[in-house]
This record gives C-alpha cells, sequence and structure tokens, in this order.
C-alpha cells in the first residue's frame, strides 16, 4: 500500500515573496523549484530531477557559452530578466552558427522578492525558449538576505551544434568583406533607459530582445561558406563589436552613418541623453561579415526572415595595420567609431 | 529628427565649405579658436577638419568645464565624498578625473563613498528629500549655462526648509577667461599663438547675450562670432570669421540667432546675481589663477554653501608633470605634441582632465580623429 502523499498548500504565488527558507534546500525549496521553474521550463530532461541533465548529442562540434543577467529594471518594454537570459545565450551560440539545444538556468535570488515577479520570469523564460527551440534542462537556486542583491540576478549556460564545415569565428574576416547589420540600433539601450527609475521619458520603443538562431540558419543556408562571420552587438553597441573584430581579424573597418538603420526615436533619445547610437546596446540583433560576392544574396535573405527586414549593408572591412574602425558621416567628414570609455549605461543586461 | 538633422545637412556643409575655400586667401592662413568644448567635440564628431581648405586652422580653447577644474577642487570634492556623513552628487563627467593621489570619485565610490551620479541638479535636491539624514552635496561645475539650475536648486531649497542640502560650487565665467587667454604672454608678447579670430559659446551666450564679446571685438581688434553647437553652425561661423579677417572687420557676429540675442536670458542673470557673487580670484587648470574669474555663494545663502559648512580650503596641487593639459588648454600646444597623449594617456586611464570629458580636445582627438595621425606619419 502507498503511504499518504504529503500534503503541502501550494506555494502563494500571488502574494508570497521569497524567504529565507526557500534557497536552504528542504521542502520550501523544492516547492519553489518544482511549482515555479519546472511548471514553467516545462521539459522530461528537467522533470527527472536530477543534479544534472544528461542527453546525448547529434554530430557536430559542441558549442557553450554562458551568461550573467543583472539588468535593471527587471521588467522593461519589450521583455524583462528572463526572456533577455534566454535570448542572450541562445544567441551566443548562434553566432558561431550553433543550433541551440539546451540551457542552465541560476537563480540567485534577494529575500523579500514577489513571488509573482519570480513566476512571471519563469513563465517569460519558458515562452522564449519554446519560441527558440531550446529546453532549460537544469539549474539552481540561491537566496541571499535582504540587500545583498537586487530582486534577482540569473546565471545561464548553453550548449549547441555547430554543423560540421562551418567555421563563423571572429579572425575570419578579410578585407573586401561587406559588413551587414540585421536591423535598427539601439533599441534595446534605449528601451531600459526610458524605463529607468530616475529617468522616466515617455516612448514607444520596445526593446529588440529576440532570439537569432531563425535568422542564422537562414542565412547560413544562403550563403554557406561565404558567410565569415557573426556577433551580435550587445554591450557597447556597434563600435564595440566592430572594434572587436577589427582586431581578432587583424583588419580595419569603414561604414558610412547614412546607411546605419537607427529608428527616429531612438535617435531622438540619444540626442537628448547625449548618447552615440552606436554605443547602445542591442540583444536582438546581428552583424554578419560576408565575401562582397555574396553581400546582396545574404541581404536578401536576411530581409525576408521577421527579425531581419530592417537589414542592411553598412560598410566593409578594409586594410590597415592600426585596426582603426572609421566612419564617413552623413555630413561629409570622417571620424573614428572608437570603444566606449567609462559606463554610458550600467546594468543593461 | 526635426529642428536637428537641418543642422546636420551634409550637402549644406559642403557648399558652405566650398565658399571657405573660395574666399579663403591663398597668400595667408586663418588661425580660429572655438572656445567651447561642444564646438570641439562638434568639429571632431563630425569630421570638419576634412571638410576645411589647409590654410584654415582650428585651435581648441579652454570651454570645457571638466578641463578646467584645477587639481586641487577635484581633491576637495574626493575628500568631501569620504565623509561618512556626505552623500555627492555629481555630473558623471567628472567620475573619472584623476585628483592629486592617484584617487579620483570612481575610485572613490569603489572604497566605499556614498558618490551618486545624476543629471540635474533637482536629481541632488530630490535625494536630500528622500535621505533627510545624509547631508547631500552637489557638485557644481560649469560655466554661464549651468549656473541657473544651480541657482534654482538652492532656491528650491530654501523654499522646502531643507537643511541637508549643500552646493560646492566651481562656476566659473567665460569672458573673464577669453580675456585671460588675450592678454597671456603666450599670445601678446611671445606670439606663440596666432588667434586671428573666435568662434563664441553657444549655451553660454544664450544666458549671457552677445554683449560681453564687444570688449573683446574692440579692444583686442579680434573677430568673434556667437554659433550654435550643430556642425553647420560651426561651419557657417567659420565662413563668417574668415570674411570679416578678409574684409578687416573685428565686430561680434551672433550666428546662433535663433537662440541667443543681445542680452541674453535677463531673468537668469537676475537669479544668479541674486544668489551668487564674484571670487576675487579662481585658478583654472592651464590658465592659473583669473580674477574675477568664478562664482561663490553670497554671504546670505552661506547655509548652502558646502566650502562654509564643511570648512574646505583649497591646497595647491600639481598636475602630472609630463601632462600638457595646460598649454593645450591655452592652445599652445596640440593635443599630439604630448608626449603621454596615446600613450599612458586615454579615455580609459586619463592623466589629466582634457582626455576625461568628450568635450576635452584630447578625448575628442582620440575618440574621433586620431586616425589622422597615422595618416600624416604614412604620408611624411
Amino acid at each position: 500500500m502507498n503511504a499518504p502523499r504529503l500534503r503541502i498548500r501550494k506555494l502563494d504565488i500571488k502574494n508570497g515573496r521569497v524567504d529565507l527558507s526557500h534557497g536552504s534546500g528542504g521542502r520550501a525549496m523544492a516547492q519553489l523549484i518544482s511549482e515555479i521553474f519546472a511548471e514553467n521550463f516545462a521539459n522530461d530532461l528537467l522533470a527527472q530531477g536530477n543534479d544534472q541533465a544528461v542527453f546525448s548529442v547529434p554530430p557536430g562540434r559542441l558549442a557553450m557559452t554562458t551568461d550573467g543577467y543583472v539588468v535593471s529594471p527587471l521588467f522593461f518594454p519589450g521583455g524583462n530578466i528572463g526572456s533577455l537570459a534566454v535570448h542572450g545565450t541562445v544567441n551566443d551560440l548562434a553566432m558561431a552558427g550553433a543550433k541551440p539545444l539546451h540551457l542552465s538556468a541560476s537563480f540567485i535570488l534577494e529575500e523579500g522578492f514577489a513571488l509573482a515577479d519570480l513566476e512571471k520570469i519563469a513563465q517569460s523564460m519558458g515562452e522564449a525558449a519554446r519560441e527558440a527551440g531550446v529546453q532549460i534542462v537544469t539549474g539552481d537556486t540561491k537566496v541571499v538576505e535582504r540587500g545583498k542583491a537586487d530582486g534577482v540576478f540569473i546565471s545561464t549556460a548553453g550548449v549547441g551544434v555547430v554543423p560540421d564545415g562551418l567555421d563563423l569565428s571572429g579572425d575570419n574576416a578579410r578585407p573586401g568583406d561587406k559588413i551587414l547589420v540585421s536591423g535598427t540600433l539601439g533599441d534595446h539601450g534605449v528601451a531600459i533607459m526610458s524605463s529607468r527609475e530616475n529617468l522616466q521619458f515617455e516612448t514607444q520603443i520596445l526593446s529588440d530582445s529576440a532570439a537569432l538562431n531563425g535568422l542564422v540558419a537562414d542565412m547560413v543556408a544562403a550563403c554557406g561558406p561565404h558567410l565569415r562571420l557573426l556577433r551580435d552587438p550587445t554591450r557597447g553597441g556597434l563600435a564595440a563589436t566592430l572594434n572587436e573584430i577589427a582586431h581578432q581579424s587583424n583588419i580595419g573597418v569603414r561604414i558610412h552613418e547614412d546607411d546605419l538603420p537607427v529608428k527616429a526615436e531612438v535617435a531622438a533619445a540619444c540626442e537628448f541623453l547625449g548618447l552615440d547610437p552606436l554605443h547602445v546596446a542591442n540583444e536582438g540583433k546581428l552583424i554578419a561579415f560576408v565575401a562582397a560576392e555574396a553581400a546582396d544574396a545574404l541581404l536578401a535573405a536576411m530581409r525576408a526572415h521577421p527579425l531581419g527586414k530592417d537589414a542592411a549593408i553598412i560598410g566593409e572591412a578594409v586594410e590597415d595595420a592600426h585596426h582603426f574602425v572609421q566612419m564617413r558621416t552623413s555630413f561629409g567628414g570622417s571620424r573614428i567609431v572608437d570603444w566606449l570609455s567609462g559606463e554610458q549605461l550600467p546594468r543593461i543586461c | 529628427m526635426k529642428y536637428v538633422d537641418e543642422y546636420r545637412d551634409g550637402k549644406l556643409a559642403r557648399q558652405i565649405a566650398a565658399t571657405i575655400t573660395a574666399e579663403a586667401r591663398d597668400n595667408r592662413d586663418y588661425r580660429f579658436m572655438e572656445f567651447c568644448g561642444g564646438h570641439t567635440h562638434a568639429i571632431a564628431r563630425y569630421g570638419l577638419e576634412d571638410l576645411l581648405p589647409n590654410n584654415v586652422r582650428m585651435i581648441h580653447g579652454p570651454g570645457c568645464p571638466v578641463c578646467v577644474l584645477p587639481v586641487g577642487r577635484m581633491d576637495d570634492a574626493i575628500k568631501l565624498a569620504q565623509r561618512p556623513d556626505v552623500t555627492l552628487c555629481t555630473y558623471a563627467d567628472l567620475m573619472r578625473v584623476p585628483g592629486s593621489q592617484g584617487l579620483s570619485l570612481i575610485k572613490a565610490k569603489a572604497a566605499g563613498a556614498d558618490i551618486r551620479m545624476v543629471y540635474s541638479t533637482l536629481d541632488a535636491l530630490r535625494i536630500a528629500q528622500e535621505e533627510p539624514d545624509r547631508k547631500v552635496v552637489f557638485f557644481a561645475i560649469g560655466f554661464e549655462t549651468t549656473t541657473p539650475p544651480t541657482a534654482l536648486a538652492i532656491v528650491q531649497a530654501q523654499k522646502l526648509g531643507l537643511k541637508n542640502f549643500f552646493v560646492f560650487c566651481n562656476h566659473v565665467l567665460t569672458p573673464a577667461a577669453i580675456q585671460n587667454i588675450l592678454e597671456s604672454p603666450d599670445v601678446r608678447d611671445l606670439g606663440l599663438v596666432r588667434i586671428d579670430g573666435f568662434i563664441g559659446p553657444a549655451h553660454v551666450s544664450t544666458v549671457i547675450g552677445t554683449r560681453p564679446y564687444d570688449f573683446f571685438a574692440e579692444e583686442f581688434q579680434k573677430p568673434v562670432v556667437v554659433a550654435g553647437f550643430e556642425p553647420l553652425d560651426v561651419m557657417q561661423a567659420i565662413l563668417m570669421l574668415v570674411r570679416q579677417v578678409n574684409d578687416g572687420r573685428c565686430e561680434v557676429e551672433n550666428e546662433y540667432s535663433r537662440a541667443v540675442t543681445p542680452d541674453g536670458n535677463l531673468k537668469a542673470q537676475d537669479l544668479v546675481s541674486s544668489i551668487f557673487e564674484l571670487r576675487d580670484m579662481f585658478e583654472w587648470r592651464g590658465l592659473g589663477d583669473v580674477p574675477y574669474s568664478a562664482l561663490k555663494l553670497r554671504d546670505a545663502y552661506a547655509a548652502f554653501d558646502a566650502e562654509k559648512v564643511f570648512d574646505i580650503t583649497t591646497q595647491p596641487a600639481q598636475d602630472n608633470p609630463a601632462c600638457e593639459c595646460g598649454a593645450i588648454l591655452r592652445g599652445v600646444k596640440k593635443t599630439t605634441d604630448c608626449k603621454l597623449f596615446g600613450t599612458v594617456c586615454t579615455p580609459e586611464t586619463p592623466m589629466g582632465s582634457c582626455m576625461v570629458s568628450s568635450e576635452g580636445s584630447c578625448a575628442a582627438h582620440w575618440t574621433y580623429g586620431r586616425f589622422r595621425d597615422a595618416t600624416e606619419k604614412q604620408a611624411s
């Protein structure tokens, strides 16, 4: 005969708060994991309840990445820390041309954090994972005393598989390559700024946070070996990404201000905040270096995908021992596009 | 973007550039100083130098408030911030300015000082209201543009009866600095710096108007064109200066007539003079002690004056001896003449203040224009 099932009152998600017992390893923690995380992430591997997920991998090379999320505020126009964590991790894998498979998620929770907010975050993570075709298969929960964190911090890891023959490493760019961007720049950073406590301004701008693995798959299918490299211009914006690649690939970069897609609202917000859209973070955009002869085909493939409809060719790689990223300004002069110095927008992701 | 794109029109810029090239005489060169960091930034950011003919050169002036703040005052601010009872509110520009002991506000903050970056004086005022147990000090710097908001904050603090809001006043005055440059031996006697005319301040002039510059045009026989901060404003102002030089005129002209009047903002001027009075002497980095060039709080507002309340006596402090900020701010040297430029001194690890603010001539050249040095080197 089975022992009678232990009756535990369900979590009060509507009014409850995280307390220290939720990180103690006891029954309260098990309940939090089961009713919030397992419920929203729903997959067989997680349901096994092991301390690790064991799975077999399709043929190809394994890609692995890790990321931490401390964005403030936790909820912003167009997303929240949960969806951002899934998108960011998926994109880091996708930029290598990998098909993302599985994610881990580790939560540092602050005592007093509203369970309703945690539920919303977990729900967004589940939805984002399903949309991107990945599973969150293992995780961890810790609770720290009030004041020792800021609501919730999330750490993730992700694994994916790169098909044999595909190499999109950051040192692949060559002089003559064309540079493409998948859409408008600076949306995420401006959406976050607009919702900061001390800086609210009215705008319709939503974060561009999105998983780019679908777009990448289409790009690889269209251009295959002509595609040199991909990277997502997150913190530090397009400027930082182009500088990284110029150094990695031992090239210079020339871009044209007239060709950069920037929404008018984003340009206006940057104008009055004193920011440069080239330095502002994106969470759903990528840049691609491609052999010149395949640039038009790649542009067409990108524009055919909903996440690449505003794609544009913005410049080219050149020979330059100084690795300068230079921009021809709309005004008619030239200038360097440098790394961002200092902290323009702390805790943007 | 309306009211912005119009002033960044590349086609129009090329037309003005062509006119400048046509009107600038081949047998001479033209050397104009843009006083303001805002103009320096615009020149670098939009690559204006590429549009100008070789015989028209810009000399970058000292009009960057962060750059001219002497090390001693920076030390004072850091010391204030280190007091356990003080919350120091500052514009973000100042966070990385090095003090004399290798310290900066950002390092002091990391070591536990309560320093908050604010966008306006009102943010500081709000913090004082919300945290009555903290002594909230606003680190006030800037030219005539940022002085009225500081004055308003003091008026507001008085209305609210706040006893925990203080201002560490470092507001300085533009005309005094221009006069100091024109009277300096570099310009007057030694002929080290030849200045054929000035691009006058944009935002500062919205407050003080154009009249204060009449003196320079007359006494020193230098043309002045007050110009906005957009790149087309700067191009147009350069053309107006070339024309004045060619005609032998020394007048104050107003390119920025959409915002600047001869008298300026009288209400703001009245407000400022009701709260502040002239200091007999104030140190400027690069210029040294300049008489009647800065403001302090009037005695009636002593209760808000951080210098009095916290008994601050500024100690003289030296810049890094190899740092050329001083000579650069006077227009005697170019950024690239400094041995530290781009080697140990970059925006990430600034040795001098000109490398900190985006309006500083070193930071502007490093961030936007340093590819020209590489091209020049290759050409030679």
